[in-house]
């Protein structure tokens, strides 16, 4: 019995102290990475740079995909209401799910892949070809150069995404919940603004989508930075990214909603 | 570019804000805090909406239990700008059969204002559903009984 | 100008993960020399470049440049030496998200206030120097392998350095191409004032061109002498080396058993 177990038992320590050394380095790295924030925020030009990268990237994707997420919201919500006589509580639903959950959430995820992964490989890549060495050589820094300003741009970037995910998905349920399904619109509005409250909704959400912006922008420069430097390497960090930020937010999702939605 | 980005991004914030939310309407201005007690508060949340004649004039800050005379305390929050008498009395009402519940006022006749510390005398509890479910049972089967 | 030579390494060892890649090394580079350091891949050469630029740390010896101990400077202090330091990287290195001439322009914006009319100036000077002022407003995917080492060799040489670093500026390059850069090392050397390190494995080319050379092999100095001394070395693998021979000191086989013995084992197994 010990031969099989003592094995299995090691090489499952050795994989949990492998896990728990990168994540310090991955917090070492975050450290240098806030320390030589000074040239990102100074030369605020280079952070824009990358929130119009960062932000017009993921754009699309995210503008049709909470058009979408909106108008299923707005037919199964519909269709569950209905059977209680509340459908001009509609409006409400849709908004409420939209600005807690699923715009902070589902922006936050499509960010990731689409953003996220990109700023991987563009890193990566940087890396692979020596242009961060050579930056080096340059006597530049490239976690202040380069690092920096895309982990801020996407920062800021992220907040603003959700924002329009959310706003996009209430004009989607709008859509086929007034014009399609014939919900009464005044009541459609006002239920809706009678109860979303701008503090403890809006606002945590905008919370949330900011904390994720922070996790996909970490995860995505750090893995950039740590690949290894061939092709495969850089392949490898990318799907690293996607999969690790996207278990993450949803992970600190949780964390968060349980701190903020309970109580009253 | 990356500043038209951000202007578009901000924009959807303040539809959120203003359009979604209910920023415009809940300004935080001057409040002043009374007091009201209920036996029965149902399902009165803290942040719930305190309307007089449907209008939200205030929101509930706090509720508390008072283990003394065994009743439940709310703090209410009042827009400053509305002064109500003293006799004003308060109910707990639920916006529509499964809404939220509320605390409507309706206007007494004293002259009298209330100030904030005050304590409304005259409250009503909630209706509780499900009483008035079994009450409404109970009443068909003795009357149902009554006709055998 | 002190006679002091430009960089001076003095017993240097490096270990890589206990792994000793050089050993006792000892070189010298005079002002305004071009000094190659040659041998096989996977010998050290660009270690010791690495080590000269400050990217990696000496296990112990000393590594001095114009004066100063790379190996004991803070990160500041290496950043104030590495600005009067050039490097051309093996495949270029080029910025691939700016054109030809804002890669030029980086380092003089990074490090220098002045006026964009003045930078532009500088940027097109350094490309006249290298022949392709006429391709500023390309981008890195546009050019060809040669060309791309071109730019990166203005690049290099953006803020006039006092020491200019090549690792293998010869790889890949089409016949032609090699003998411009070649020449341009030589030349932008002259022209600057400047010393140069070449580290490659292009032994004819760079005899060429430079003052003296070093040979490596398995992370100790060989050889060293002049390009004429080289040629007529006897040292067998400076011989094997330079001339291009298959076989020699370097082994064609990796090491292993006698293939017979091997043969004869896998005959038994089958009995």
């Amino acid at each position: 019995m010990d031969k099989t177990v003592l094995p299995a038992l090691r090489n499952l320590g050795q994989k949990v102290t492998a896990r728990i050394w990168r994540l310090g380095y991955a917090s070492r790295f975050f450290l240098a990475m806030l320390l030589h924030s000074g040239t990102a925020l100074r030369r605020l030009n280079l952070t824009i740079r990358e929130i119009y990268f960062t932000g017009v990237l993921s754009l699309i994707i995210i503008l049709v995909s909470g058009m979408f997420v909106g108008m299923v919201l707005g037919l199964q919500g519909y269709d569950t209401l209905q059977r209680y006589g509340s459908t001009e509580a509609l409006g409400v639903l849709v908004s409420l799910s939209l600005v807690r959950e699923l715009g902070p959430v589902v922006a936050a995820l499509l960010f990731a892949s689409r953003a996220g992964s990109a700023i991987t490989a563009e890193i990566g890549m940087m890396k692979a070809t020596e242009q961060l060495s050579a930056m080096e050589m340059m006597a530049v820094d490239p976690i202040a150069r380069v690092v920096a300003p895309r982990f801020w741009g996407g920062v800021i970037s992220m907040p603003l995404l959700a924002a329009l995910f959310s706003a996009m998905g209430i004009f989607g349920g709008y859509l086929v919940g007034v014009q399609l399904i014939g919900v009464d619109e005044g009541s459609f509005w006002s239920q809706m603004q009678a109860s979303v409250d701008f503090r403890e909704d809006i606002l945590n959400g905008v919370i949330k989508s900011f904390v994720f912006g922070i996790i996909v922008s970490w995860v995505a420069v750090f893995e950039g930075y740590d690949a290894e430097p061939t092709a495969e390497g850089v392949s490898g960090a990318t799907t690293r990214t996607v999969v690790t930020s996207s278990l993450a937010i949803l992970a600190a999702d949780f964390i968060l909603t349980a701190f903020m939605f309970t109580g009253t | 570019m990356g500043r038209v980005f951000v202007a578009v991004g901000l924009g959807a914030l303040l539809f959120l804000a203003l359009k979604v939310g209910n920023m415009a309407s809940a300004s935080s201005g001057d409040t002043y805090a009374i007091q009201a007690k209920f036996d029965n508060i149902g399902g009165l949340k803290v942040r719930g909406a305190v309307k007089s004649a449907g209008v939200v004039v205030g929101r509930v800050s706090e509720i508390r239990f008072d283990p003394e005379a065994y009743v439940a305390v709310v703090t209410i929050n009042l827009d400053a700008r509305y002064k109500f008498p003293r006799d004003t009395f308060a109910t707990i009402n639920t916006s529509g059969l499964l809404g939220e519940q509320y605390i409507g006022f309706e206007i007494g006749g004293d002259t009298a204002m209330l100030k904030a510390g005050d304590t409304i005398k005259k409250t009503q509890s909630a209706v509780v559903l499900e009483k008035l479910i079994s009450q409404f049972m109970f009443n068909k089967a003795a009357e149902d009984g009554g006709k055998k | 100008m002190s006679l002091e030579p430009l960089v001076e390494i003095r017993d240097l060892n490096f270990t890589y993960d206990s792994r000793p890649v050089l050993t006792g090394i000892n070189m010298t580079i005079p002002r305004g020399k071009v000094v190659a350091v040659m041998g096989s891949s996977g010998c050290g050469k660009t270690t010791t470049l690495r080590l000269i630029g400050g990217q990696l740390r000496a296990t112990s010896g000393s590594v001095k440049v114009g004066g100063q101990l790379v190996n004991e400077l803070d990160g500041d202090g290496l950043y104030l030496l590495r600005r009067r330091m050039g490097m051309l990287f093996q495949f270029g290195a080029l910025f691939t998200d700016m054109s030809v001439y804002d890669n030029i322009a980086f380092q003089m914006r990074e490090h220098t206030d002045l006026p964009e009319s003045v930078i532009r100036d500088l940027v097109m000077m350094k490309l006249h120097a290298v022949g392709l002022r006429g391709a500023h407003d390309l981008m890195p995917s546009e050019l060809s392998g040669g060309m791309a080492r071109r730019v990166a060799l203005a690049r290099a040489v953006a803020l006039d350095p006092m020491l200019i670093l090549y690792d293998e500026p010869f790889a890949g390059l089409d016949p032609i191409s090699l003998s411009i850069i070649g020449e341009l090392i030589r030349k932008l050397n002259d022209v600057l004032g400047a010393s140069s390190v070449v580290v490659t494995h292009d032994v004819q080319e760079s005899l060429k061109i430079v003052d003296y050379v070093y040979f490596v092999s398995a992370g100790k100095i060989v050889a060293e002498g002049t390009a004429e001394e080289i040629k007529r070395s006897k040292v067998p693998y400076v011989h094997q080396f330079v001339w291009g021979e298959a076989d020699g000191p370097v082994p064609f086989h990796y090491p292993s058993r006698p293939y017979g013995d091997e043969l004869m084992e896998r005959a038994a197994q089958r009995g």
